[in-house]
């Protein structure tokens, strides 16, 4: 069959996770990058092994948990939800509870991680369930706004709950980031400290990205799973017509029920990873616009792609810091008074007078760094989805479909 | 002596009651005209417009810039009464603020259209972000922007024990009207245009209606609206002039755009009014279990009201029911 890869001569070829070769030889290289990456052993991307940028990375593995978990609702079910910070907020307080310290003002039963992660997403996951007939009654536009309604009234019990979510505005701190069999006196793995692994020294942003990236790989295997179970196909058959998936057998309410069980469940240990991972969370924190930020990422990746969300989170956790270098580097070349310094000069703005909209101090007139990274964000969301709306996954698509015609263009 | 005393006496149940009557009632005017406005936008594109609140918040910037710093038409004509003076100012920040909309119909929404509705609501969420952003540089980190109030707004009338601040009269005095005039508007030829435009587009354009004219107006009405109910959010005593906070407003609006129903005019009046006066008489009536029910409690009533309307009523109290047929 090599050379004809759409050609499968098997159900089980083509219900395959990677179907052809080069597919799965390409995971492979991909995957041992990945871990090597921390050990800065890879030529030309050993900056990517530095804390700051392993760092992004942890972020955008714990991300992307979320948003395979959106991607199965969205993409997979046809759902559209805005409350996905909700059912993040949801894990990382159950993980806080369950994993925390106790103290006078605050609940903590100081359980290892490898119970308060997976009860993270079982709590959410209930929780799911508990808001699922709300949502299978409205359809569409409407359920996004009721899912936006839970956003707002979960903020509001994360903000009064105070034994379980610390003091308003500073929060409280989640768990240990560690792995160990029972209590924290025994052997553990710790990721909130650097040190040796294999006779290598790892930074702890290193160490964590080890862990999450197996983590991460479970539940990518999972969802790409989901999609060819009986589950995954109900949940497409919802989407592409609910009515006639009913007249088929699929249950419209059982399978939405699932769905955002499934997602919650996904939400709520990446929360729970989260709080870990930053070690300490403010109610303020599971706000619309991480939601928003899952949205976003699983239509500018591509929805109902595994490979998309990918794509996406990569792209929309990495974009605030490369505006960060691009304003690193205007800074420098006005500085030195580089090849680009004109072009610099045009865009940053000395005082009120010149045509510059881009302020490299925190106060003043001109936008900030921190603003312009938002407004540059907020641009790029719409721009992506005027000119590719079938995001990332779409272009990858284009490119693939080019050269495998080459030199045809059809 | 005995005077003193009664003038200090608490207002009986009655007046309080009234009172928060009204208050509600200026509330729910101004979620009323950010409702009106979205759903105006939402009948004629199909648009859910997230961007609502940023336009509110700009629209309101846009007013207090022209009234309070631009001083426009008070430089040219210092002589002019004062309140004629503010009016012309809240007209000319709301058209600039109509032409913002149009901007945005433009460059962002019309490339879209065809596209999943999804897609456009994401869009316009990252307009929000830009636009509030932009706003708040202007205003300055944690700066407050007085809309001016020349219309008497800052005073209080004291009716026979019950106070009403005059604003709270002018808010609802003006939704009263700015509806009036869409209800006008809607006979009209234009108006009459846009209603076909939202009941069939390729009907409508049969008939020789430009669906692209009736984008953009529907655009501009809408962001026009807005930033009215921005700029009586922004008065004192509802909020203390334009700040980071004017955007959110509108995002108590939309509980009242999904109780009234999206696709509903008057769903969308009644709704606001609904809602403001939920949110209020809540805050009043409820305060003594606040701490059971926590710090800040009004803000979720809206949503909760919402969830309880569509557990009986999925589209709403006046929204279309889709008809779904195999």
């Amino acid at each position: 069959m090599r050379g004809r890869p759409l050609l499968y001569a098997s159900y089980e070829a083509e219900q395959r996770i990677l179907p052809t070769t080069t597919q799965r030889v390409a995971m492979g290289i991909l995957f041992v990058i990945l871990i090597l990456l921390p050990f800065k052993f890879v030529p030309g991307l050993q900056f990517l092994g530095s804390a700051g940028w392993m760092r992004i990375l942890d972020e955008a593995l714990i991300i992307l948990i979320g948003a395979l978990g959106l991607n199965i609702l969205t993409g997979l079910a046809g759902q559209v939800s805005l409350g996905h910070a909700f059912f993040m907020g949801i894990g990382a307080y159950t993980t806080a509870v369950l994993g925390g310290e106790s103290t006078e003002a605050l609940w903590g039963l100081g359980l290892p991680m490898w119970i308060s992660i997976p009860a993270a997403g079982i709590v959410a996951a209930v929780l799911g369930i508990i808001v699922a007939p709300t949502a299978v009654r409205v359809r569409g536009l409407y359920l996004a706004i009721v899912t936006l309604g839970l956003v707002f009234i979960g903020q509001h019990i994360f903000r009064n709950w105070n034994q379980v979510t610390g003091v308003p505005e500073l929060g409280r701190e989640v768990a240990p980031f560690e792995l160990a069999l029972w209590s924290t006196d025994g052997p553990k793995i710790d990721f909130s400290m650097d040190g040796d692994w294999f006779g290598i020294f790892l930074e702890r942003e290193g160490k964590a990205f080890l862990f999450l990236l197996v983590v991460v790989t479970l539940f990518v295997l999972l969802a790409k799973n989901l999609a060819r179970t009986r589950i995954g196909r109900s949940f497409a058959a919802i989407r592409d017509r609910d009515i006639a998936a009913e007249v088929m057998g699929v249950g419209e309410v059982r399978a939405k029920t699932q769905a955002f069980a499934i997602s919650s469940f996904y939400a709520g240990v990446a929360g729970g990873l989260l709080g870990m991972f930053l070690g300490g969370v403010q109610p303020e924190a599971w706000n619309l616009f991480l939601s928003v930020e899952f949205v976003a990422i699983v239509l500018i990746g591509g929805a109902g792609t595994v490979a998309g969300t990918v794509l996406g989170t990569v792209f929309v956790v990495t974009l605030p810091r490369i505006v960060e270098n691009f304003t690193a580097v205007l800074a420098e070349q006005i500085a030195t008074d580089g090849l680009f310094a004109p072009l610099a000069n045009l865009i940053v703005t000395q005082g009120p007078g010149d045509f510059g909209f881009l302020s490299l101090a925190a106060q003043g007139p001109g936008l900030s760094v921190f603003q312009a990274n938002n407004v540059l964000y907020g641009l790029l969301i719409a721009a992506f989805l005027i000119f590719e709306p079938l995001g990332l996954f779409g272009i990858w698509i284009r490119i693939r479909n080019y050269w495998k015609g080459w030199p045809f263009t059809y | 002596m005995i005077v003193l005393l009664a003038q200090f006496e608490a207002p009986s149940a009655l007046d309080t009651f009234i009172a928060k009557l009204i208050d509600g009632l200026a509330l729910g005017a101004i979620y009323a005209l950010l409702a009106l406005g979205f759903v105006i936008i939402f009948k004629a594109t199909q648009v859910l417009n997230f961007a609502h609140g940023a336009i509110a918040a700009a629209g309101a910037y846009l007013v207090a810039y022209t009234a309070t710093i631009l001083n426009i038409p008070g430089r040219w004509f210092p002589d002019l009464y004062i309140g004629l003076q503010w009016t012309i100012s809240v007209i000319i920040g709301t058209l600039a603020a109509a032409v913002v909309g149009m901007v945005i119909e433009r460059l962002f929404i019309r490339p879209m259209i065809g596209q999943p509705l999804f897609s456009i609501a994401i869009i316009t969420i990252g307009l929000d972000i830009v636009i509030r952003t932009i706003v708040d540089d202007y205003l300055g980190l944690g700066a407050n922007l007085g809309v001016g109030s020349p219309w008497e707004l800052l005073s209080t009338s004291n009716i026979s024990g019950i106070i009403i601040p005059h604003s709270y009269v002018w808010t609802i005095g003006v939704a009263v009207v700015v509806v009036a005039a869409m209800a006008w508007f809607f006979r009209t030829r234009l108006g009459v245009a846009m209603r076909a435009t939202a009941f069939d587009q390729e009907a409508a354009m049969a008939q020789g209606i430009s669906a692209a004219r009736i984008f953009a107006i529907s655009w501009a009405i809408g962001a026009a609206l807005a930033a009215i109910g921005g700029v009586f959010a922004s008065v004192t005593p509802r909020g203390f002039g334009v700040n980071s906070g004017t955007a959110f407003t509108a995002f108590r609006a939309f509980p009242a755009i999904i109780i009234g129903g999206l696709d509903s005019i008057v769903g969308a009046v009644v709704g606001g009014f609904i809602v403001g006066l939920a949110e209020i008489m809540a805050g009043h009536y409820l305060a003594q279990w606040t701490q059971s029910l926590g710090v800040g409690f009004t803000g979720v009533v809206p949503y909760l009201l919402m969830l309880l309307v569509l557990l009986v009523r999925p589209y709403g109290l006046f929204g279309t029911e889709e008809i779904r047929r195999v």
